[in-house]
């Protein structure tokens, strides 16, 4: 069976297929997309096997590590190249792999006629081995490689129709918002190491103790603003909506089911240090709830379905985070979530590229409609990941959404009302603009443009989406069945407490599906059973406007980022000019006491460099006197 | 009467250097008798071979049983070794770039815009007096990383600054830029080598001896006049600042960068980065180790300063060679870091930052070379916009370069910034370590800027276009790459070489 030494191929085997590609060129153009789609696939099926002989196991000796070079090795100081499977990154791996070749699959048929398909599926390929060296390395150095990598790839993705100045215009975006997120990451392993002298997780988790909470609260912080830029959370969050200008499949398999959720995977990930630092901790609730409630508004006013798709995204996400910053008793279910998500959400995102090829590209859901008869394989599969996302029973989102709201509520006193609230107010919400999209797609009148002649979609690109769905309905219930997922992760993370249940599990669920009751009927009174107009209407409420500018996230990180980053700089340059040379100027002539003869040479600029150096050794001089007195 | 004897050199040690200047002067001779066709390559493959054989000789000098030569004023040790090593191999990368010879003035002594230079440029003169003198520079900077006397130390600074100053005025574009950049080099730089020649003179007059190891002797014993001794670090430690551009001694930098011939900026920039910290790391940890309570907090500001003015400026440049200047200001900090370290570790990685850097920059500067118009090169960062569509392999190649710059994992960068700062760390100097990971952080937005600029921009159409490189240049940037690369994914065995082979011998 496999072993530990074949870590390197999961990895290996994609990256192999994206370097292969692009070197090879032109060449490689007629079965590029075959050879890359093999790839990811041997790359899923070898972590199947491991998946196997893992759970054929002890339960403490499940996690392996491989160990490939020393990387850096400093004094005392030694990183290795290493790579580890446990029960949290092989539900990652399963994941990333499987989903990312069903979505190779999908873009064969779906990029047919793109002249640069053979680079695509170099860059999905790259993409796939920096994400799998996310969730596999053994430290925060190695996870800040993949995560660094991630990056890389996906702006080569959603940059890759760069052709349109907006595509661009969103790349930068993501690339900028992400840069702020990623110099969280570093300053977290910083401080760690700074205060622990170890960036391992193991190392890591055995210092815990010996640092003082401030630090842990530092690292904890840092550690959110990371999970904030790469999963698209409050205040990082308005990137992700930019980001679908890219192609459909990129969509579905970055800012849907991986790469958005490796904000989630960090903080599970460093559960460790978060129940160490309960302030980190109640921010990491705070942000995943205004994201969830955030995301749910922006979604209820988009008219653009990627769009739509992208903010309920965020919203889920937000979902996780929440869970993930409710300790131990949330940690398994945030992965629960992420990995029911993973299928239902990149599954109607397929479901929307499917829709977008039969109506020439438009992503106007105000055109669409009545697809449910020509569609009907689209209908039906993106139909059940609806289901699932809302939450009905017994879909894949009811069970991990349920458990997130109960969670929330029993997480004790006035907080656990208020999360509480807050999870089933957004699932209310959920219910509504899902509701909607479906509503204007598939149920309602056509809408459609002249000359759009809607068809279904050819099998390589429904098969992917018929496996999703199936993930959809019965993920959940396979999750949950003897609390299969909990028990499995639990020995990665500290005991639960054990609390009052302020509300019984099955109140909650009567709870959550009256939400969803509410929500749908809701939208079907405003969309289903009135007609819809072809072009958004104008003389709307200042919320809706609100929401259809993203709640104003634009203006928000101009005045708060922007325009004091732009004022610093300037101020900066001036004060380099002006202030500086004219001080040194002032300084400098009193110091060498003959401004006039200075002030006759010819070339200016000499002449106060000369000064700046004069004041400095001077200053040096009297420093060093300073300190020896 | 005494009698004379015969000073011992040891010439095996003094090869490397031997092997350069013997390689310049052979230079000079070609240019005054060889035919002006054939010298343009004569001098390229006589430059190159010299370099060649000098690294040879290096080579074969490691592991000969005396360390000292000169008579005791040059210690050919460990650290000495791998500076010299770096140096020749940034020279060898960097020397190819001059045979662009078309970016060289044709009538040096021409005034600008004067009938000579007009009748030079129609004839098409190219002159290679260049090579000569980027030799002779060489082996100044060869003396000044293994120097041990304080006399031998001014002698070689002044041995590498005279040919840069004449180098930096030698670009055939913007002929008055380049000569101002050239005036201005050369004043500041005699300015800063009063500076230091003052200090020296006060070391001697505090220990009595102008070897290191007089002046550790003398601190150690703690008898001297303590002033003295104040006024030498101060003013010693003035010259070698102007050197490596720390801040506020830096404000030649952004000007020569900018104004020197591109190729030049590249070899001056990396190479003698290289020299001057390895003179410094001596200095500081075998002549005035003694004294480092008195002059650690006020380096350590120095450095603290120089990281955060040189990131925060860099932002607003809007000229890529004036940013890579400041860049280099901030690169100083860090590297600066590694001085004020004071153990082992921060030997270390001092060296193995200062080759990662110096790779990298050369690279980075053949680049900024190719980028041209009609009139010349193209350095203003707007109109680089979209170089990513035109030339995408010279973008992602400059990337790559800004990403090492900005210390982004898998580039030399990133385990160079990792190991100076668990240098600090481990010396314990936490202000260090916090303002480096700032300023890195704030350095890394104006790399990524640039990034940005050249892939999601839409290009001008203003007739910026990527020459193709040479063949000469396009190994400088190939090789500039591959180091790069192989420096921050397999750094260990490097790493575990400079570990095992840099120390001082006092």
């Amino acid at each position: 069976m496999v072993t530990a030494s074949s870590l390197v191929y999961l990895i290996g085997l994609p990256l192999f297929g994206a370097a292969f590609l692009l070197l090879i060129g032109r060449k490689a153009d007629k079965w590029g997309h075959i050879f890359a789609t093999a790839m990811s696939a041997g790359s899923f099926i070898l972590g199947l096997l491991h998946f196997f002989e893992m759970s054929s196991r002890a339960t403490e000796d499940r996690a392996i590590t491989q160990t490939l070079f020393t990387w850096i090795e400093v004094g005392s100081f030694k990183v290795d190249a290493a790579l580890l499977l446990d029960q949290l990154s092989i539900c990652f791996v399963l994941l990333i792999s499987g989903v990312g070749t069903l979505i190779h699959i999908y873009s064969i048929s779906y990029m047919a006629h793109d002249e640069n398909r053979r680079r695509f599926f170099a860059y999905l390929n790259l993409f796939i081995a920096a994400m799998l060296l996310l969730v596999l390395g053994n430290s925060y150095l190695n996870l800040y490689v993949g995560w660094e990598g991630v990056g890389l790839a996906s702006y080569l993705l959603i940059g890759f129709w760069n052709k349109k100045p907006a595509y661009a215009t969103a790349s930068k975006k993501a690339f900028v918002m992400n840069r702020i997120g990623d110099m969280g990451l570093s300053f977290a392993i910083m401080i760690a190491f700074a205060t622990m002298g170890t960036v391992l997780f193991e190392g890591v988790k055995e210092s815990v103790d010996r640092v003082g909470t401030p630090t842990l609260t530092a690292i904890g912080i840092m550690l959110l603003i990371a999970a904030t830029g790469k999963s698209a959370q409050f205040p990082l969050q308005a990137w992700l909506g930019d980001a679908m200008a890219g192609p459909t499949p990129v969509s579905a398999l970055i800012h849907a089911a991986t790469m958005v959720t490796a904000g989630v995977y960090l903080i599970v990930r460093s559960n460790f240090i978060f129940d160490a630092a309960p302030t980190a901790q109640l921010l990491v609730v705070i942000v995943g709830a205004i994201t969830l409630i955030f995301g749910a508004i922006i979604g209820m006013a988009k008219d653009d379905i990627k769009k739509a798709l992208a903010a309920s995204t965020m919203s889920q996400i937000g979902y996780m985070i929440v869970g993930a910053g409710l300790g131990p008793a949330g940690y398994a279910f945030a992965i629960m979530h992420l990995l029911t998500h993973g299928f239902f959400k990149a599954g109607m995102f397929l479901g929307a590229g499917s829709v977008m090829h039969g109506m020439n590209d438009e992503v106007n859901m105000r055109k669409y409609g009545g697809l449910r008869k020509v569609m009907p394989i689209t209908f039906v599969t993106f139909g059940l990941g609806y289901l699932a996302i809302i939450g009905v029973p017994p879909f894949a989102g009811f069970y991990s959404k349920d458990e997130i709201i109960a969670t929330a509520f029993n997480s004790g006193g006035a907080q656990g009302i208020i999360l509480g609230s807050v999870t089933l107010l957004g699932a209310v919400i959920t219910a509504f603009y899902m509701t909607r999209v479906m509503v204007l797609t598939f149920t309602s009148k056509a809408r459609w443009d002249e000359g759009v002649h809607p068809h279904e979609s050819p099998v390589l690109m429904w098969l992917p989406m018929a496996i999703l769905a199936i993930g959809s309905v019965t993920a959940g219930y396979l999750f949950t069945q003897g609390d299969a997922l909990v028990s499995w992760l639990a020995p990665l993370f500290a005991k639960k407490e054990e609390y009052d249940e302020l509300m019984p599990h099955s109140v909650v669920t009567v709870l959550a599906i009256t939400a969803v009751i509410i929500g749908v009927t809701a939208a079907l009174m405003k969309y289903q059973f009135k007609s819809v107009d072809a072009i958004a209407p104008s003389d709307v409420s200042l919320a809706t406007r609100l929401a259809r500018n993203d709640l104003g996230q634009d203006l928000f990180n101009e005045a708060i980022f922007m325009r004091p980053g732009q004022a610093l700089t300037q101020g900066l340059v001036i004060v380099d000019e002006k202030v500086i040379d004219g001080a040194v100027h002032g300084i400098g002539s009193m110091a060498v006491g003959s401004g006039a003869t200075l002030r006759r040479t010819q070339s200016g600029y000499v002449r106060s460099y000369a000064a700046l150096i004069l004041v400095g050794a001077l200053v040096l001089l009297a420093a060093i006197w300073v300190v020896t007195q | 009467m005494g009698i004379f004897t015969s000073p011992i050199l040891n010439y095996g040690m003094l090869a490397p250097i031997l092997v350069v200047l013997a390689g310049a002067v052979a230079g000079v001779l070609i240019e005054a008798f060889a035919p002006r066709k054939s010298r343009s390559s004569s001098q390229l493959v006589l430059s190159v071979f010299t370099l060649v054989i000098a690294l040879v000789a290096l080579i074969r000098a490691r592991g000969t049983y005396s360390n000292k030569a000169a008579m005791n004023s040059i210690t050919f040790d460990g650290a000495g070794y791998l500076l010299q090593m770096s140096i020749l191999i940034i020279a060898i990368i960097a020397i190819l770039l001059l045979a662009d010879s078309d970016k060289f003035a044709a009538a040096p002594t021409a005034a600008p815009g004067s009938d000579e230079e007009r009748q030079a440029q129609v004839a098409n003169i190219r002159v290679t007096e260049i090579y000569p003198l980027t030799l002779f520079a060489i082996a100044g900077m060869l003396i000044f990383t293994v120097a041990t006397d304080l006399i031998m130390l001014f002698v070689a600074l002044e041995v590498l600054s005279l040919p840069l100053y004449l180098m930096a005025g030698l670009a055939r574009r913007r002929r008055l830029a380049s000569q101002e950049a050239a005036l201005k080099y050369f004043l500041l730089g005699a300015f800063s080598s009063a500076f230091f020649l003052f200090g020296i003179a006060y070391l001697y007059g505090y220990s009595g001896s102008i070897t290191f190891a007089g002046i550790a002797a003398a601190i150690t014993g703690g008898t001297a006049n303590d002033v003295f001794l104040l006024i030498g670090i101060s003013f010693v430690s003035v010259g070698l600042l102007f050197k490596v551009s720390a801040v506020p001694f830096h404000s030649w930098a952004p000007d020569v960068y900018q104004g020197s011939p591109t190729a030049v900026t590249a070899f001056m920039a990396a190479a003698t980065k290289v020299a001057a910290f390895g003179a410094m790391l001596r200095i500081f940890y075998v002549a005035f180790a003694g004294d480092v309570w008195q002059w650690r907090p006020i380096l350590t500001a120095i450095a603290l300063i120089t990281m955060v003015f040189g990131s925060l400026v860099a932002i607003s440049q809007r000229d890529v060679k004036r940013m890579l200047a400041y860049s280099s200001i901030a690169h100083a900090g860090f590297l600066l870091s590694g001085v004020i370290a004071l153990n082992k570790s921060g030997l270390d990685a001092t060296i193995f930052y200062l080759f990662a850097y110096g790779i990298a920059t050369v690279g980075a500067f053949a680049i900024v070379s190719l980028v041209n118009d009609a009139s010349g090169e193209v350095t203003d960062l707007n109109r680089w916009a979209g170089l990513g569509k035109r030339s995408p392999w010279i973008a992602i190649a400059f990337s790559f370069l800004l990403l090492a710059f900005a210390g982004i994992p898998l580039t030399s960068g990133f385990v160079g910034k990792f190991s100076i700062f668990s240098a600090a760390y481990e010396s314990g100097n936490t202000a260090i370590l916090i303002t480096g990971v700032l300023s890195s952080a704030i350095a890394a937005f104006f790399y990524i800027r640039v990034v940005v600029l050249m892939f999601f921009k839409d290009p001008v159409e203003d007739g910026t276009s990527v020459v193709i490189p040479s063949i000469y240049t396009r190994i400088t940037i190939l090789v500039s790459l591959a180091i790069t690369l192989i420096l921050g994914v397999f750094p260990a065995p490097v790493l575990d070489y400079i570990s095992q082979t840099a120390f001082f011998l006092r």
